[in-house]
């Protein structure tokens, strides 16, 4: 299959007061359509870094990103979930789903009908009407996780989007998350700091380490899907990218 | 404390103050010609108005408030996002401003005076540059104070032009900023008004001017009252429009 996604060769150096930080090196990736990647890595290694040179909000220094989407309407192919809910205080949960498609192809109508039906899948239906300091930590994130998806994108990128949850919020949303992949089938490029997380939802784990980011290994995550969180091959998984990981050269 | 013993209490000290006013001057405190009591306001008030006075002066002070209150506050409010928003333009305006701020609203009259004429244009260029400083900096300051995030929320929605981040989050988010320092505008401008009109512009300020040099001190204090008044109902309409924008806030 044709990756939807493919990194040649990315680099990136930040300039700074004449300083210069290299953050990613040598980076190549390709993911398949439809694929559920998990980026995992210390802190500091430039995995927001990455998600942010495929959503184009960075150029990357050197190399080359290529998008395959088959989209001719001239709609993002790219939609974004940050770590902390991001949401627009002043607009009502409904016209922050809505926010993505304020490009003056659809009417307001249909704007909000859109919204709705991502809320849907988000299982907030109910909730147009609120404001975002109404709501909780979790709803707030599926609220964002909601705006991603109205643009019905084809590739969904998720910066760490459960880190800043509670334990059982966090599990729950995980829950909703691969419930939706498996229901829309979107690509999802999701960033971790969680080892458990990344097996329990992605198809492929892929590991940055070092000083500036490099691929470390890639991991495939073949367990049967539905999967459930305490099954003995998601914890052998675990602990084969734990290996992976520590045994990854440093930088 | 309840809503009506607020009230109350805030009518009983009202109360007591006009006592006081009242009993001053009938005491012999104090000359009743240097401190008119409150109760032959009314009295003043109506002989102003039956005159058509403090109709005509209030009409035109309005005007000179409204007038210089909208231009200048546009271009405040106008200059502030846009050096919030260029780094490059408030660099190039630094010196420009640094020079031009301290200087205060009042000593442009003689400006004021030699460029316009002793004329509505020339009052209304003193209120304006009084409530041009307030809101560039109001406006200037909540711009800066935008959350980096939630501009890059736009850019990661597709609003990459800098009009499209303006109007989908930096003003939306800059509002709060923005309207409080368009509240103390409002206040500052009639200060604006009188200060401009005692140089002998027509209005509320130059016809207090007049009883004042006439030692008419009740149809002073009548002019005093009416700009309290007004001001007073200036603020409270944009409290209540401030509260209405900012419904989404806690």
């Amino acid at each position: 299959m044709e990756a939807i996604i493919s990194l040649d060769q990315i680099g990136l150096t930040f300039h700074r007061d004449g300083q210069s930080t290299e953050v990613l090196r040598d980076f190549s990736l390709d993911v398949p359509a439809g694929r559920f990647v998990a980026v995992i890595g210390p802190s500091g290694v430039g995995k927001s870094t990455l998600l942010r040179v495929i959503a184009g909000l960075l150029p990357p220094t050197t190399g080359r990103v290529t998008i395959r989407t088959r989209r001719d309407d001239g709609r993002l192919p790219v939609a974004m979930v940050f770590q902390d809910a991001r949401l627009l205080p002043w607009r009502k949960v409904v016209s922050n789903v809505g926010f993505g498609l304020e490009h003056g192809r659809l009417s307001a109508a249909e704007r909000r009908e859109k919204a709705e039906a991502a809320l849907a899948l988000v299982e907030l239906t109910g909730y147009s009407g609120r404001y975002p300091h109404e709501l909780s930590g979790g709803q707030r994130q599926r609220v964002a996780l909601a705006r991603a998806l109205a643009v019905d994108p084809d590739i969904l990128l998720m910066d760490e989007p459960f880190a800043a949850l509670d334990a059982i919020t966090r599990e729950s949303l995980q829950g909703e998350l691969a419930r939706i992949h498996a229901a829309t089938g979107k690509t999802i490029l999701f960033v971790t700091h969680s080892i458990d997380e990344a097996v329990y939802l992605a198809d492929e784990v892929v590991a940055i380490t070092g000083k500036p980011g490099r691929l470390a290994a890639t991991v495939p995550i073949a367990a049967e899907r539905p999967r459930k969180r305490n099954a003995a091959e998601i914890a052998d998984l675990a602990g084969r990218v734990r290996v992976e990981l520590l045994d990854a050269p440093a930088a | 404390m309840t809503r009506t013993k607020a009230v109350a209490l805030a009518a009983l000290g009202f109360a007591v103050f006009l006592a006081i006013w009242e009993l001053a001057p009938a005491l012999g405190f104090i000359s009743a010609s240097v401190l008119p009591p409150p109760s032959v306001l009314p009295q003043a008030f109506l002989r102003e108005l039956s005159s058509g006075i403090w109709f005509a002066a209030l009409l035109t002070s309005l005007r000179h408030y409204l007038a210089g209150l909208v231009i200048g506050c546009t271009l405040g409010v106008g200059l502030g996002v846009a050096t919030g928003m260029s780094d490059t333009l408030e660099a190039s305006l630094a010196w420009v401003i640094r020079v031009l701020r301290p200087i205060p609203g009042l000593a442009w009259v003689p400006f004021a005076i030699l460029w316009f004429g002793i004329d509505a244009t020339a009052a209304i260029f003193i209120i304006g540059i009084g409530v041009f400083w307030i809101s560039y900096f109001a406006a200037h300051g909540a711009v800066r104070a935008v959350d980096r995030d939630l501009i890059e929320v736009a850019e990661a929605f597709g609003f990459r032009r800098p009009d499209q981040k303006l109007i989908k989050v930096i003003l939306p988010s800059a509002a709060p900023g923005i309207l409080a320092g368009l509240r103390t505008a409002l206040g500052q401008a009639w200060m604006a008004v009188v200060a401009s009109e005692i140089f002998g512009v027509p209005g509320l300020g130059q016809r207090m001017m007049q009883a004042a040099n006439l030692l008419a001190s009740d149809v002073v204090v009548v002019y005093m009252a009416t700009m309290a008044a007004l001001y007073g109902m200036f603020d409270s309409g944009f409290v209540a429009l401030q509260s209405w924008l900012l419904r989404w806030k806690r």
